[in-house]
């Protein structure tokens, strides 16, 4: 079935980036996590590589809304993000799958699709259809009318990105979304992610520097609340050298773009 | 209508005649779909080698329809609207609440001759569960509705109301039962409430709630189970003063809400 297009979704957009950042700043508690971070993405999906505590969770987290910035300009889908600002209009076109997420465990999948999709105020006729749809493109279909707290660690990840495209998002975070999946479903997340990001910008946090490469089309690298790095795989894979750690030419360009960047820091 | 294509048209089209153009094609479609008597004329004329085929449409159809999963039964709109309004994190609470209450008018029977604690307690009912109705801490999908445009002041008053609704037909059946003023009961609790939300926008929900608990305990409660007399502020003539605290209250607590859109809370 056709799915009707509201009038917002026709509408030309005249933001010239989905994600535009300045010098942006987010503390994580009394620490500057995310510390002058300059980030410009557009559509397509964009792969968030960084070490442990480099910011990524944190700068997804501000990027969703959920926290404020601390400093800096934030502007999401052309809308400014900042302490006072009415952010409805911008969290209705918005996805995320939190690092940790939190689900009430008597629903059922469908249930919990359901209330997401409701509390992004979708039209109320097209819940039951977008929550079908994105039940069976995250393919938790024969799960549907489970409870959350029977499912495996891997299903209650698809879950959660089954609530964070529920309502097509123009902006859609996954932080951390592979985790748990068995590698079969993993290439049928890569297949998604290709999907989603033909028309939407996805910005995706991971460890797994092959997801990264085989499913997105530009690699964003972070390390220390900065932008270490920007550009596409094949230059990502281009960086590294024989010498370098890793097993993988991706994992060794990754490897020696941390390097670099901490030789230039510890001058 | 369009008229009636003839029966030699249409065995001509049931045997799938090339002779027929593409335009008389459309035409005798489009006339099927809405005529019944023709339809019937037309599976007259069906040769044998399309009956086949429709007959291998039908078991193919019928063979995948087994493998997929039954569709999904009409929701109950009570069930929707219990998931939706009273989240499973309010429940203990407002168990607790009622249980208090409950006790407040057991004892209220015992001890003859003293002041009513239904009366007493009555303010504070509903502020338990409007202190947990959006809390990081107590709501595990916290993190996931904050991106959503119900974040903060949508939620928070969504379930406030879920509260009333429960907390104030509690106080309904314990005012019967202990014969204490409805006026009295019901327009101290509303204002406590607004209190709870007005307060809520300058240091959080949850501080504002236990902050009037402890006073409200303090000053009134205390006091008058140690004197066993029925406070002032609760005698029968200050009903009145109550109900336009009440309007009040809510009125300034409607004009200061907008806090509650901000991205960060004090929770």
């Amino acid at each position: 079935m056709m799915r009707a297009l509201s009038t917002a979704e026709t509408a030309a957009t005249i933001h010239p980036w989905a994600i535009h950042a300045e010098g942006l700043q987010v503390r994580a508690g009394r620490y500057l996590a995310v510390n002058g971070l300059d980030l410009t993405l557009n559509t397509g999906v964009h792969g968030l590589l960084g070490p442990n505590g480099a910011g990524k969770t944190t700068l997804i987290r501000a990027l969703a809304t959920v926290l404020t910035p601390a400093g800096g300009q934030l502007t999401l889908l052309g809308h400014s993000v900042g302490g006072r600002c009415d952010l409805r209009s911008v969290r209705r076109t918005l996805g995320y799958l939190p690092q940790h997420f939190g689900f009430y465990p008597r629903f059922t999948v469908r249930e919990f699709v359901g209330y997401m999709a409701w509390l992004k105020e979708m039209p109320k006729t097209d819940i039951p259809a977008a929550v079908q749809r994105a039940i069976d493109r995250v393919g938790l279909t024969a799960k549907a009318d489970a409870r959350l707290k029977t499912l495996s660690g891997g299903m209650l990840r698809r879950a959660g990105i089954a609530q964070a495209i529920v309502n097509d998002p123009q902006l859609l975070l996954l932080d951390e979304p592979t985790v748990g999946l068995d590698p079969e479903q993993r290439l049928d997340f890569r297949e998604l992610l290709r999907d989603l990001g033909t028309d939407s910008c996805v910005l995706v946090s991971t460890h797994l520097v092959e997801d990264v490469v085989a499913a997105c089309t530009d690699v964003v690298v972070v390390n220390d609340g900065r932008l270490v790095w920007q550009g596409t795989p094949d230059v990502l894979t281009a960086q590294g050298a024989q010498g370098d750690a890793g097993d993988s030419p991706a994992e060794r360009g990754y490897s020696a773009l941390l390097r670099l960047h901490r030789a230039e820091a510890a001058r | 209508m369009t008229t009636h294509p003839s029966l030699t048209q249409i065995d001509r089209y049931a045997a799938g005649d090339p002779g027929l153009d593409e335009a008389s094609v459309w035409a005798i479609e489009v006339h099927l779909e809405d005529c019944a008597d023709c339809r019937a004329r037309l599976a007259a004329s069906t040769t044998a080698d399309a009956r086949s085929l429709i007959e291998r449409v039908a078991m193919n159809l019928d063979h995948e329809l087994a493998k997929s999963p039954a569709p999904a039964g009409r929701v109950r709109s009570w069930s929707v609207l219990r998931q939706r309004w009273l989240v499973g994190t309010l429940l203990p609470w407002l168990a607790m609440t009622v249980a208090v209450l409950a006790c407040a008018v057991l004892l209220g029977e015992l001890w003859v001759g003293r002041p009513s604690l239904v009366l007493l307690v009555a303010p504070l009912a509903p502020l338990p569960g409007v202190a947990v109705a959006w809390h990081r801490r107590i709501d595990p999908a916290w993190e996931v509705i904050a991106a959503t445009p119900a974040a903060g002041l949508t939620t928070l008053l969504r379930r406030t109301a879920a509260v009333l609704a429960v907390v104030i037909p509690a106080l309904v059946l314990a005012g019967a039962r202990t014969g204490v003023s409805l006026a009295l009961m019901l327009a101290p609790c509303l204002a406590f409430t607004a209190a709870t939300l007005l307060l809520g926008t300058l240091i959080g929900v949850r501080r504002a709630a236990i902050g009037l608990i402890t006073a409200w305990t303090l000053v009134v409660i205390a006091p008058s189970l140690t004197t066993a007399r029925i406070p002032a502020v609760l005698a029968v003539e200050s009903a009145r003063i109550w109900a336009l605290a009440a309007v009040v209250l809510t009125i300034a607590a409607f004009l200061r809400i907008d806090g509650f859109r901000r991205i960060a809370q004090h929770d």
